[in-house]
C-alpha cells in the first residue's frame, strides 16, 4: 500500500516565498479513495480469510511509513484493522523505505535511516518487528542485498525479472552472492500479473479466472518448485480490478481450493526459513516496473534524471539537518511517485496534465527546498569538506562505540579476575 | 481518382497558414499513385511547384466568350496556358457573365489576396468554377476554406459530383465570437451543401457542429502536418548570454499577444537574463508596445517586425522558447515549425495542434501564471529544454502529410461509396 503526499500548484514566483508544498485536500481525497475502494475492503477480506481458515491463510503487507502516517491522519480506522491483522500472527508486515524512495541506490545512509524509521513506526503502531524488506517498487541489486543483510534482515523481496533468471524459475528460494545468508524471494510475474492486469480482461486467454482454475495453475507447476510468490499492488483489489469484477470473492474462495490441492500459504518470513537452492546474480538494479523491469519508468528520461540528481545532491546535508521540517520535506520529496509522474508514457495516478507539468511543479518546489537547505548549510562549504566532517562525526560514533565495548570487556575481565 | 480543388493561396506566395496547409496536403496526397489533383487558385505567380499537381489560375479561365484567334491567345497567355486549353475551357462557358468586367480574353482579374472587395472576388471565383465544372473531368470537388465554398457548391450543382470542404478556420476563430454575418452565411451554406466536412482539429470540428449546426456524422478531423525541412542542419542556435522567448505571428486579437506580454512581465519580475521577442505585425502592435512600456519591461521586450521565409526558421532556431498563446487557433502550424528546428514550444489549449502534440507545454491562453511558469522552467531547468527540444523534434518529424493525405483519401472513398 502506498500513497504519496501530493504537491500543490507551486509557481516559480513562490520560490523563496512559500515553504509549504502540499495539497492536503487532494492528498486526503486520494487516500480516502484508496482506503474506501481498496485498502479497507482488502483488509476486511484478509481478516475474514484468516479467521475462517483458523490462521492457515497467511500473507504479508508492505506499507511505507508515510502512508501509515496518512492513515493515522485521514483514515485512522485503517490503523485499527491493521493492528487486528498483526495480532492474528498470520499477516506479516515487511519493511519498506519510510518515504517510498529510491534511496537504496542513491544514498546508503538515507536508505538505512528510512528502514529504521519504518521499523520504528511498525513497532509503535502495530507492535510488529519486520525481518523482511520490500524495497520501493521491489528495487534490488547485489549491492542492496549486501546492505540489507548488514542491517540484520533475513529476507528481501524482488522481481523475478526474466533477464536475471534466464532459464531459471522464480519459484525457488535464492540467495545473493554478496550476502549468502540473505534469502532472496522472487515474484512470479506471470501469475501475479494475471490477477493484477487480466482478472477482468475478457480478451485474456484464461478468462474468466476463478479460484479453482488459479489454484490448478499453481498446482500444475513442477513438483520441485515450492515457492510461488504472488505479490500485487494493493490497489489491484477494488481499484484496478473493481469490486464488481468479483475480485474479493475470488480472494475469499481461494484458500479452500488451495488447501483442497494440498498446498499452503506462507509469509516471506516462513519462506526465509527454507534453505536457498541457488544464487541469483543481479549486478544492475531491477524493479517490478514496465517491460524492462529496470529503473527506466522512474528515472529513464532527462526530466526524471535532473530532478533526482538535484534532490540527492543535498541528501547528506538534509540528513545532518536539525530542522525537523526540512528533514521531513526532504523525505516527502523523495517519494518515487513524483518521478513517476514525470514519465512521458506511463504516469500512473498522476494529478498533472503532463510529464512536463509534473516536472515544472516539482522543480519549483525543489528549488525552494534547496534554498532552505542552503540557508542551513551554505554551498560555500564544499560537499567534500562536508563529507569529511561527516565522516569524522560518523567515525567518532563508531570509535566511541568501539572504545565503550573495549571498556566493557576490560571491566568484565577485571570483575572476573576479582 | 481525380480531385478538383479550390484554394486561395499556394506557396511560395502566401499570406497565412492556408497556403502552407494546401501545399502540404496536396503534396502528401500526391504520394498516392492514382491521385490526380487540379488545384485552382485566383492568381498564380508562375513560380509555384507544379511537379505533383496541376495549377489553374482563375485569372486565366475565360468566363465571357470572346472570339480570339490562336496567335493572340498564345501571346496573351504568355505560357500560362496553351491556346488549346483556352479553347477547351471556353467551351465550358454556359452562363452570361458579361456583367463582370473581363479582359480581352474574357478572363477576370483577381488580387489573390484578402482585399476590401473580397466578397466580389469570391463571386467572380464562383463564376470561374462554373466554367471549370462544365469543362473539366473530375470525380470529387474539394474546397479549402470559406472563400472557395461558393465555388465548390456551384461546381457541385453543375457537375453532380460530391463536394467535400476543408475547414482551415471558421469566423468564430478570427473574430473571438463576433462573427461577420455575411461570412457566416457563406460558411454555413458551404457546410450545408457539402457531402463531407473535414476540419483541421477536433476543436474546429466541435465549432462546426455546435455553431453551424452540422450533423456530427458528416464532420471529420484531419489534423495538419508539417513539411520536413530540406536542410535542418543549416539552422543552428548560437550561444548567447540571454535566453530568448519568441512570439511569432500576426499581432492580432486572435493570437493573444497581450497574454504573452503579461507572462513576460511575471518572468522578468523574478529573473534576469531573459529577453522577449514579439515578431510580426498586426493591428494590436501599437497596443502591445504600449503595454510592454507600461509594465516597465520595454528594455527586455523587442518588436523586430514582420519576418518572412528563412528569417522565420532562423529566428525560431535561435530561440529558447516559442510561445503561441492563441485565443482560438483552428490548428496553428508554427509551433510545429519551431519544434522542427529544436525550439521548445508553449501553446494554448485553445490551439488545434495541442491535440496531437505531447512534447510541447500546453496552458490555457488566459493562464499567464502557468505560461510564465513554463517559460521559467524551460530557461532555468536544463532537462526541460533538452527534453522538449529533442523529443519535440522527433515527435514533429513523425507527423507526416502523407498520413493526413490518406485520411482525406478515405473520406473521398466514403463519399464516393468506393
Amino acid at each position: 500500500m502506498h500513497a504519496p503526499y501530493r504537491l500543490k500548484r507551486y509557481r516559480f514566483f513562490d520560490i523563496g516565498q512559500d515553504h509549504y508544498y502540499y495539497d492536503d485536500m487532494l492528498t486526503e481525497e486520494k487516500v480516502n479513495h484508496l482506503v474506501e475502494q481498496s485498502y479497507m475492503p482488502l483488509c476486511q477480506t484478509i481478516k475474514e480469510m484468516v479467521q475462517i481458515s483458523n490462521g492457515k491463510f497467511r500473507c504479508a503487507l508492505s506499507i511505507n511509513g508515510m502512508t501509515l502516517e496518512m492513515f493515522q491522519q485521514f483514515a485512522p480506522e485503517m490503523i485499527d484493522i491493521l493492528r487486528e491483522l498483526a495480532q492474528t500472527k498470520s499477516v506479516e508486515f515487511v519493511s519498506t523505505p519510510y518515504a517510498y524512495s529510491f534511496a537504496a541506490i542513491r544514498n546508503e545512509n538515507e536508505f538505512e535511516d528510512q528502514l529504521k524509521m519504518e521499523n520504528q513506526i511498525l513497532q509503535d503502531l502495530l507492535g510488529v518487528k519486520a525481518t523482511t524488506v520490500w524495497n520501493t517498487e521491489l528495487l534490488y541489486s547485489d549491492d542492496i542485498a549486501a546492505h540489507i543483510y548488514k542491517l540484520g534482515y533475513k529476507a528481501v523481496m524482488t522481481e523475478g525479472a526474466k533477464h536475471i533468471l534466464s532459464w531459471k524459475s522464480p519459484n525457488y528460494v535464492y540467495n545473493a552472492p554478496t550476502a549468502p545468508k540473505l534469502k532472496v524471494l522472487l515474484r512470479n510475474g506471470n501469475l501475479s500479473d494475471e490477477l493484477a492486469f487480466h482478472f477482468s480482461d475478457y480478451k485474456w486467454y484464461n478468462y474468466p479466472i476463478d479460484a479453482p482454475k488459479f489454484a490448478d495453475e499453481i498446482l500444475s507447476l513442477p513438483e520441485e518448485e515450492q515457492v510461488i510468490n504472488i505479490w500485487l499492488g494493493a490497489e489491484t483489489f477494488g481499484l484496478r480490478q473493481p469490486a464488481n469484477t468479483g475480485i474479493f470473492e475470488f480472494l475469499k474462495a481461494l484458500p479452500y481450493f488451495v488447501f483442497e490441492r494440498n498446498m499452503l500459504f506462507a509469509t516471506p518470513q516462513d519462506v526465509a526459513k527454507m534453505p536457498a537452492s541457488a544464487e541469483v546474480l543481479v549486478p544492475d538494479a531491477i524493479t517490478w516496473a514496465g517491460e524492462s523491469k529496470g529503473l527506466s519508468v522512474y528515472e529513464g528520461n532527462d526530466l526524471q534524471h535532473e530532478a533526482i540528481e538535484k534532490l540527492y545532491q543535498v541528501a547528506e546535508r538534509v540528513r545532518m539537518c536539525q530542522d525537523k521540517r526540512l528533514r521531513r520535506d526532504g523525505l516527502q520529496l523523495q517519494d518515487i511517485s513524483h518521478f513517476h509522474f514525470m514519465n512521458h508514457i506511463d504516469q500512473a495516478d498522476t494529478n498533472y496534465e503532463s510529464a512536463y507539468d509534473a516536472f515544472i511543479n516539482y522543480m519549483n518546489v525543489l528549488s525552494d527546498f534547496l534554498l532552505l537547505v542552503d540557508e542551513q548549510y551554505p554551498t560555500t562549504i564544499e560537499n567534500e569538506e562536508l563529507n569529511e566532517l561527516l565522516k569524522t562525526i560518523n567515525n567518532q560514533e563508531k570509535e566511541i562505540a568501539q572504545l565503550e565495548n573495549e571498556l566493557k570487556k576490560a571491566r568484565s575481565k577485571k570483575k572476573k579476575e576479582e | 481518382m481525380k480531385a478538383l480543388m479550390f484554394g486561395w493561396e499556394f506557396p511560395p506566395h502566401i499570406l497565412g497558414g492556408l497556403g502552407t496547409a494546401s501545399y502540404g496536403l496536396t503534396r502528401g496526397m500526391a504520394g498516392q499513385p492514382d491521385m490526380q489533383i487540379t488545384f485552382v487558385i485566383p492568381k498564380p505567380w508562375g513560380d509555384e511547384d507544379q511537379s505533383f499537381l496541376r495549377i489553374i489560375g482563375a485569372n486565366s479561365v475565360p468566363i465571357v466568350w470572346k472570339d480570339n484567334d490562336y496567335n493572340f491567345v498564345r501571346e496573351r497567355m504568355q505560357g500560362k496556358m496553351t491556346p488549346e486549353e483556352y479553347y477547351h475551357l471556353r467551351d465550358g462557358i454556359h452562363y452570361d457573365y458579361r456583367r463582370i468586367g473581363t479582359d480581352a480574353l474574357g478572363c477576370v482579374q483577381f488580387s489573390g489576396r484578402y482585399p476590401d472587395n473580397l466578397i466580389e472576388e469570391i463571386g467572380n471565383y464562383e463564376a470561374v468554377a462554373s466554367v471549370l465544372a462544365h469543362s473539366l473531368d473530375f470525380d470529387i470537388i474539394h474546397s479549402h476554406d470559406w472563400l472557395t465554398y461558393p465555388a465548390g457548391v456551384f461546381a457541385k450543382h453543375i457537375s453532380g459530383k460530391p463536394l467535400v470542404i476543408h475547414v482551415h478556420a471558421t469566423d468564430f476563430d478570427r473574430s473571438r465570437g463576433n462573427v461577420n454575418p455575411t461570412v457566416y452565411a457563406i460558411e454555413k451554406r458551404g457546410m450545408d451543401e457539402a457531402d463531407h466536412i473535414m476540419c483541421v482539429s477536433n476543436l474546429t470540428r466541435q465549432t462546426v457542429i455546435d455553431k453551424y449546426g452540422q450533423n456530427p456524422a458528416k464532420v471529420s478531423t484531419v489534423h495538419n502536418a508539417v513539411e520536413p525541412l530540406a536542410h535542418p542542419e543549416e539552422f543552428v542556435k548560437h550561444p548567447r548570454k540571454d535566453k530568448l522567448v519568441t512570439f511569432l505571428g500576426r499581432i492580432t486579437m486572435q493570437k493573444g499577444p497581450e497574454f504573452f506580454v503579461e507572462a513576460a512581465a511575471r518572468v522578468l519580475a523574478k529573473t534576469k537574463g531573459v529577453r522577449f521577442v514579439m515578431a510580426g505585425s498586426g493591428d494590436k502592435m501599437q497596443e502591445m508596445i504600449d503595454l510592454a512600456a507600461k509594465r516597465g519591461i520595454a528594455d527586455r521586450f523587442h518588436f523586430p517586425g514582420f519576418m518572412r521565409g528563412k528569417q522565420v526558421q532562423e529566428m525560431l532556431a535561435e530561440s529558447d522558447v516559442y510561445i503561441m498563446p492563441s485565443v482560438s487557433e483552428p490548428f496553428g502550424i508554427s509551433p510545429l515549425e519551431a519544434m522542427q528546428v529544436g525550439c521548445p514550444s508553449i501553446i494554448s489549449h485553445q490551439s488545434g495542434c495541442a491535440e496531437i502534440l505531447t512534447h510541447a507545454i500546453k496552458t490555457d491562453y488566459w493562464d499567464i501564471d502557468a505560461m510564465a511558469d513554463a517559460i521559467y522552467a524551460i530557461v532555468k531547468y536544463p532537462a526541460m529544454y533538452k527534453s522538449l527540444s529533442e523529443l519535440g523534434r522527433e515527435e514533429v518529424n513523425n507527423i507526416k502529410w502523407y498520413d493526413a493525405g490518406l485520411k482525406v483519401r478515405a473520406i473521398y472513398d466514403k463519399v464516393l461509396h468506393r
